[in-house]
């Protein structure tokens, strides 16, 4: 009997957590959690385990080490076997978490990022085993697979 | 009815504030308005600060025109639900957002069907008036999934995390 595959779905609140959702036809047969920041964001994903983070912005930066503290419970709790995120920043905590963990991790940079990659997928660029942008000239510049958008 | 919403994650002061005065001048037209963080409190229109996400996609449905700031979440939902938008960027000089991102986003979507992205509050305020009497050609309604090449793209990237085992055990 093979073990349940686990992965750990995860973005920021707002226009991450809409990207995020529209990508759930490609978890098909997975055992998906889901992470971001709003409790009530739970209703959106029935049937699953929903955990929050707290809102670190890049104008509060302080709020960093709760994420991660929070999100090293979350990875504990959960031993992924995969982590998909559609950003932002916050969201770079599990990559970290799964690389030490030995997860694979994919970041998919936001489809707002119509010029240039953002800051923080430039940095997960290092941390994820993957990392594709949405917009072919984006990718393109950073080096990075073009796969499609979420619209 | 209008819905206007800076989102949920950042203030948006100058687009509340242009709405509130839009309202003070159209008291018999119905607007809503989700604020966030916002300092500024509307004085002529019922509003919220970040409402449950069932409520807000309700107040989507319900309204004849989504004014919002140029994020991804509000265009997404509202294309998915088949509504006409007027929308106007967050500017970085204005201390609106981390960077000038929703200027590039209203670059690649300003000739997308069904929405109208403008550059300052006067035109915002002109257009809401327009939109209502003579609602954009809206596009169709979007499905709520991703393109089916990153739909794909994705599932072979899962496939690779952890191959599924044969039913034969091999």
């Amino acid at each position: 009997m093979a073990r349940p595959r686990r992965l750990l779905a995860v973005a920021s609140g707002g226009g991450h957590w809409i990207e995020l959702l529209r990508l759930r036809p490609a978890f098909a047969g997975w055992d998906v959690a889901y992470v971001s920041m709003f409790d009530n964001y739970a209703a959106a994903v029935p049937g699953t385990r929903y955990y929050t983070v707290p809102d670190a912005s890049r104008f509060d930066k302080l709020a960093f080490p709760k994420v991660f503290a929070k999100a090293a419970w979350i990875m504990a709790r959960e031993r992924p076997h995969a982590i998909v995120t559609t950003g932002s920043a916050p969201m770079l905590a599990f990559l970290s978490l799964g690389r030490v963990m030995g997860a694979r991790s994919l970041w998919i940079d936001s489809i707002a990022q119509a010029e240039e990659m953002s800051s923080s997928g430039r940095l997960a660029k290092r941390l994820a085993t993957q990392a594709v942008c949405q917009w072919p000239e984006v990718a393109a510049a950073e080096g990075l697979a073009f796969w499609g958008g979420v619209l | 009815m209008i819905f206007a919403s800076v989102g949920s994650m950042l203030p948006f002061d100058r687009l509340v504030r242009a709405v509130d005065d839009w309202a003070a001048a159209n008291p018999a037209r119905p607007v809503f308005v989700q604020i966030g963080d916002g300092a500024y409190e509307p004085r002529h229109a019922p509003f919220a600060r970040v409402m449950p996400q069932a409520e807000y996609r309700q107040r989507l449905r319900d309204c004849t025109l989504f004014v919002a700031h140029v994020g991804m979440g509000s265009i997404l939902q509202a294309l998915e639900d088949g509504k006409q938008m007027l929308m106007l960027p967050r500017l970085h000089a204005l201390g609106e957002h981390t960077t000038d991102h929703q200027l590039h986003t209203a670059a690649r979507f300003r000739d997308r069907p069904g929405l109208l992205i403008v550059d300052d509050v006067g035109q915002l305020q002109a257009n809401m008036t327009r939109l209502l009497d003579t609602p954009l050609a809206a596009g169709h309604a979007i499905s709520a999934e991703a393109s089916p090449s990153l739909l794909a793209g994705v599932a072979r990237f899962l496939d690779t995390a952890a191959p599924r085992r044969r039913p034969d055990g091999q």
